[in-house]
């Protein structure tokens, strides 16, 4: 197995997705319109809250902060699950299985597009928050950098777990792939701290790399300095996540190749 | 090293179990290098079943495939650049136009300057009229010759094809039979073509396996099978296969079983 050959063949995935992006600037257009929504109902509701909470008066961009890097944990677990959706949609699994493509290949191919769907998702509103609210995520520097990659690991993750089950159950499994990540949100403590959360779940949140992400966000914003506890307990989880999304996507795919479903995907 | 001394394909006693349900049960068969082979049958007769498990999309219960020279199950990444497959029921995405899709699958089987290897395949299939508009907008039979284009881009050695013409136009149809008939020739590839099309079969193939619930039962060359059963062609002989199949899961102890039809094949 050659280096080069594999790079060729998930060049050749991308090329695929790239291709259906480029020729559709609707879904261009949809992939950024929430998160630009998003950035400007939170953009008002900071400047609200600028003037009535002193939580958020120490920060303008606590509430944008968060909304934006969770829409990079969104975006990133459904720009995985998309291309894998899409060859579904298209009925083009069994073509790309019989090619010799392998399995970690696809993984990899769909790595790299839920980081260019996540670019193409966020970017604009980023941008467009520095010209609304005068607020740039950049302005947190380095620090961005290794929440995006956290989180980033953390979509991965969860992009392996809702692609495991449309090959467990089929289409019938596709509205998972929306809302699955929802059912972190709760706990992530995005938009608030965590120790608002009851104490049980307090230690659930902690759990999560994105609780991590988010308590690290607002320690970057507040104190204007980087927690590498956060960073190094948000990386060490997101790498046991990662080998268990692996494992279920894989056991999931010989399990697809053992039930015939690569062949025939529906319902 | 390649043993081209093995057959294309070499199967082995290969069954395939749903929970209760046996699709394919027992297969044993060989298929020469250069061979053009019929898998024939009736509906849920396991043709489908049988070439998923060839083309390493499904996980045999039992059995061993060997396809050119090697060990599917253990090493199926060594031949899958060099065979290919097409069906009419695994499409291209729609939203790529069939050069896109094209440009996509030569790059996955490594072929080396894909853009030459495209306007010849566009020429030979005559797909340069629709070559650039989406592939969802094209006929049954355009579709059908961009899916063919695909499974040529790699020149396979061994090539697969699962009712190649079905809902096609007889003149579509015929046109495709002949292609293929000349690609063989030119190529020597072996083809394995699963079809309830007797008329194609009985064109295209040196050899055909009949299949009914799952097994072979009966295998020869077309005229050979033809002449055994008394019958004209071969849809005669089908039929008479699928009606003694019939009679038998008729009979009060029919367990469903026994596949005994005329000749001695299987």
């Amino acid at each position: 197995m050659s280096l080069a050959a594999s790079a060729r063949r998930i060049g050749a995935v991308m090329r695929r997705h790239i291709y259906v992006l480029r020729s559709s600037w609707p879904r261009l257009l949809e992939m950024a319109y929430w998160p630009t929504m998003q950035m400007i109902i939170w953009g008002f509701v900071s400047q609200f809250f600028y003037t009535q909470s002193s939580w958020v008066a120490q920060a303008f961009g606590v509430l944008l902060g968060g909304v934006m890097l969770w829409d990079v944990l969104f975006r990133g677990q459904l720009g995985f699950s998309l291309s894998f959706l899409e060859e579904m949609w298209a009925h083009n699994l069994a073509n790309l299985y019989v090619s010799p493509l392998r399995p970690w290949e696809h993984i990899v191919a769909m790595m790299a597009m839920s980081i260019l769907r996540t670019f193409i998702g966020v970017l604009p509103a980023a941008l467009l928050a520095i010209l609304l609210y005068r607020f740039s995520i950049f302005d947190l520097g380095l620090p961005l950098l290794a929440y995006y990659l956290n989180l980033m690991m953390m979509a991965w993750a969860v992009g392996m777990v809702s692609t495991a089950l449309l090959m467990r159950f089929g289409l019938g499994a596709e509205n998972l792939v929306w809302f699955i990540v929802f059912l972190l949100a709760p706990i992530s403590a995005i938009y608030y701290p965590v120790t608002v959360l009851p104490g049980w779940l307090q230690q659930v949140a902690w759990a999560l790399p994105s609780t991590h992400v988010f308590e690290g966000m607002r320690e970057t914003l507040f104190h204007g300095r980087f927690d590498t506890g956060h960073f190094w307990s948000a990386a060490a989880l997101n790498l046991v996540y990662l080998a268990a999304g692996l494992l279920i996507y894989f056991l999931a795919f010989t399990g697809a190749r053992r039930r015939g479903l690569l062949f025939q995907v529906g319902e | 090293m390649r043993d081209v001394s093995e057959p294309a394909v070499h199967v082995e006693n290969l069954s395939k179990r749903f929970g209760s349900v046996i699709a394919v049960d027992g297969l044993t068969f060989s298929v020469p290098r250069g061979a053009v082979v019929g898998l024939l049958g009736g509906n849920g007769a396991g043709k489908t079943t049988s070439i998923a498990m060839l083309l390493g999309l499904l996980i045999p219960s039992d059995g061993r495939i060997r396809i050119l020279g090697e060990d599917m199950l253990a090493h199926r990444y060594r031949v899958l650049e060099r065979m290919n497959f097409s069906s009419p029921y695994v499409a291209l995405p729609k939203r790529l136009t069939p050069r896109q899709n094209l440009d996509v699958y030569a790059r996955l089987y490594g072929v080396r300057d894909p853009v030459a290897r495209i306007a010849a395949l566009a020429r030979e299939l005559a797909l340069e009229e629709f070559i650039d508009r989406h592939t969802g907008s094209l006929s049954a039979g355009q579709t059908t010759r961009v899916l063919l284009a695909k499974s040529l881009l790699n020149r396979p050695e061994l090539l697969l094809l699962d009712e190649p013409t079905a809902s096609l136009d007889p003149e579509t149809a015929d046109w495709i039979r002949r292609y293929l008939e000349a690609y063989r020739k030119e190529s020597g590839a072996t083809i394995l073509l699963a079809s309830h099309n007797m008329g194609e079969v009985e064109r295209l193939c040196s050899e055909v396996l009949m299949m009914r619930k799952g097994r072979i039962v009966d295998r020869g060359r077309p005229d050979e099978l033809v002449r055994r059963y008394g019958r004209t062609n071969l849809e005669e002989v089908f039929l008479d296969i699928a009606r003694a199949g019939a009679a038998i899961d008729r009979t009060p102890a029919g367990t469903g079983e026994g596949h005994p039809v005329a000749g001695d094949g299987a």
